[in-house]
């Protein structure tokens, strides 16, 4: 595999401002720079208003930088049209956000295939398996077939996490994953990302306000007022 | 899932589904529209079709005279009473249609025309004993003039295939000189003529005043009791396509130099009737259809609303915009479609009792409603044109949203 491949993603001298020209325009991301490895599990912190959202939503190309340049598995970003973005973004990129991550139209099974319908256009048998696969893979095959609204908290996490998994993305961006469960559920969905990412190659960027998950991963970020305030390799504790 | 079904077709069905109150209403609004639309147009058209078939009933599509001459006293009125004193006297004498042959042939050979037929008409008596009743005489040739007009079908005793000394008479007429098939009447005319024929048809055209002044009597029998032998007063004409007739009317004239009335020109009123309904319709169907597009946007307008979320989510995890645009097209189609087709349903419904209330008092329908199959078809593909411009603005409203600020909430 080439080399570049090693790399996940790039940042360099990443800047955003919101209302551009307008008077309420405030810059909140100040020229990031930062580089995540294949297989790194990163967990961005910060107080609330430091830019977390809005990074993960600069490096999920959600958003457009004002300035600066963004790679995804080495390929530049930031002149890319909206199809494009929209493909290597259903190849690359995995998100799993705080809550009302699913779609309650459909059952959880179905939530994890929506990424491959999407990307094929109509059902087939082996996305069914692959979603029942993922479904296994975080320990619902018994609630794969309820309505998503009909889950708790924990497991509609769980399924986000299967649909975020489900086209083998470079790297998954989780936004306060766990913010909205208690402690019990929190570490299960959090163990539960853990075990993926070690079973894979698939880098994990994971925000938390949570400092004992954060003591968990690999490498902690920490964002302050839209810069990096620190960056470190952390241990990991043997649970 | 479907396996046969698009992405976007799933989501668009279970997004309904979810909302099911909102899709029912709009439905059921897009239903009740297209059922007006269908009621009106085939009671319109069944309107129309009833008025064109009694009128062509009685009336070829083409009557070709003498030419216009100073002996036709109404024409000339402006002209002064002098003139008119002068020409008076021409006016008693019947007037053959001249060459009447050879204008026949030509008019045969014509491409459209289906039936050429020679008429004599004049003026007669019926004398029964005391009485003496004023009737208009009609010559025919059965074996033309039946094409012509839906005389045939009139017929409630006898036959209408008459020759030499046979005649027909009209319901109202037989009724009131107790007559029936088989009797004899005698008949005379102004210029002289007297013959006793008998009756071999009685004839309802449903129209007392014509069922009690015609009489049809043969071509040659006519023309000699109206002192026109060899002649004919007018040569009628029909024609495949009845609408054609005003221009095949002017062809005629201009090719014989004869006077060519068309039916579309002696009824002229008629047809302006016609065209204010046909207005009309037009009016209604552009109104529902307005209302249903506002009725449909709306619903959809507050859905993205609604499903903005999901839409953010569907866009993080791979959907373009042209699938969230297509998604939400096919709402409004899948809206104006369904409802259509329920629409025509219901239409025909109110059809099916119409024919049961608007009876005449014999129990036979007041007027035949006819109803087109098509109907269904144009019903389905106009509403489902409708839904799709209606979805337009908020299916672009959904595609543009900004899946950061959707999932932000
Ligand atoms: N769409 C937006 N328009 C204007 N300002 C925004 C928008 N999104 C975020 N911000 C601002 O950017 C800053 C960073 O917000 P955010 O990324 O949500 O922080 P965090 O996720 O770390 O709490 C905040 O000051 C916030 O008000
Ligand atoms: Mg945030």
């Amino acid at each position: 595999m080439a080399d570049f491949n090693a790399i996940t993603l790039q940042l360099k001298g990443i800047r955003k401002a919101y209302n551009v020209g307008l008077p309420a325009g405030t810059e909140v991301m100040h020229g990031l720079d930062l580089t995540i490895e294949r297989g790194e599990f990163v967990a961005l912190i910060g107080p609330s208003g430091s830019g977390k959202s809005t990074l993960l939503n600069l490096i999920g190309l959600l958003d457009k930088p004002t300035a600066g340049e963004l790679l995804i598995t080495g390929q530049p970003t930031t002149q890319l049209q909206d199809r494009e973005l929209t493909l290597l973004r259903a190849k690359s990129i995995g998100f799993v956000f705080q809550f009302h991550n699913l779609l309650p139209e459909f059952t959880a099974l179905e939530n994890v295939m929506l990424p491959l319908l999407a990307a094929r256009g109509r059902p087939d048998e082996a996305m069914r398996l692959r979603a029942a696969e993922l479904i296994e893979q975080v320990g619902l095959t018994d609630v794969g077939k309820h309505m998503s609204n009909d889950l708790s908290g924990g497991q509609q996490q769980r399924v986000a996490i299967a649909r975020a998994l489900v086209m083998q993305p470079a790297l998954v961006l989780a936004d306060e994953p766990t913010g909205n469960l208690d402690t019990k559920a929190a570490d299960n969905v959090f163990d539960l990302l853990r075990r993926v990412n070690e079973a894979s190659d698939t880098s994990f960027l994971i925000v938390t306000h949570d400092p004992r998950l954060a003591q968990r991963c690999d490498r902690i970020i920490e964002l302050v007022d839209g810069r990096i305030d620190s960056d470190k390799a952390n241990r990991v504790s043997s649970p | 899932m479907n396996s046969a079904m698009p992405f976007e077709w799933i989501l668009a069905i279970r997004f309904m589904r979810q909302a099911r109150m909102q899709t029912l209403l709009i439905m059921a609004g897009v239903a009740l529209g297209v059922s007006v639309i269908v009621f009106i147009s085939a009671l319109i058209s069944g309107l129309q079709t009833n008025l064109f078939k009694r009128t062509l009933d009685f009336q070829a599509q083409i009557i070709i005279l003498p030419p216009k001459e100073v002996s036709r006293p109404l024409h000339q009125a402006e002209d002064g009473a002098m003139l008119a004193t002068l020409v008076q006297p021409r006016a008693q004498r019947l007037q053959s249609v001249d060459q009447w042959q050879t204008v026949l042939a030509q008019v045969a050979k014509m491409d459209g025309v289906s039936v050429v037929a020679p008429v004599v008409a004049g003026a007669g008596f019926i004398v029964r004993g005391e009485a003496n009743k004023a009737v208009g005489l009609t010559g025919i040739e059965p074996e033309t003039y039946l094409q012509l007009i839906a005389l045939n079908s009139k017929i409630i005793a006898g036959t209408a295939n008459i020759t030499g000394t046979d005649m027909l008479v009209g319901l109202d007429l037989a009724k009131d000189l107790g007559v029936w098939t088989g009797d004899k009447l005698n008949l005379q005319t102004a210029s002289g003529g007297t013959a006793t024929l008998s009756i071999r048809g009685i004839f309802d055209y449903g129209n007392s005043g014509m069922n009690s002044r015609s009489v049809y009597i043969a071509l040659r029998t006519a023309q000699s009791l109206l002192d026109l032998a060899g002649g004919v007063t007018s040569v009628e004409v029909n024609l495949d396509a009845p609408f054609t007739a005003e221009t095949v009317a002017q062809t005629i004239q201009a090719q014989t130099g004869l006077k060519v009335d068309s039916w579309i020109a002696t009824n002229a009123q008629f047809f302006s009737a016609l065209e204010a309904q046909s207005m009309s319709n037009t009016v209604i169907r552009f109104f529902v259809g307005l209302t249903a597009a506002l009725g449909i946007a709306s619903v959809l307008v507050v859905s993205v609303v609604q499903k903005s979320k999901a839409i953010g989510i569907l866009r993080a995890t791979g959907t373009s915009r042209q699938q969230i645009l297509r998604l939400f097209l096919l709402q409004g189609a899948l809206t104006g479609l369904i409802g259509s087709l329920l629409g025509a349903f219901v239409g025909w419904l109110f059809l099916i009792a119409w024919r049961n209330i608007a009876i005449n008092a014999d129990g036979t329908q007041l007027f035949p409603i006819t109803f087109d199959p098509m109907l269904f078809v144009y019903a389905a593909v106009g509403a489902t044109l409708v839904g799709i411009l209606a979805a337009l603005f908020p299916a672009l409203q959904a595609a543009r949203l900004d899946p950061a600020v959707a999932i932000r909430g």
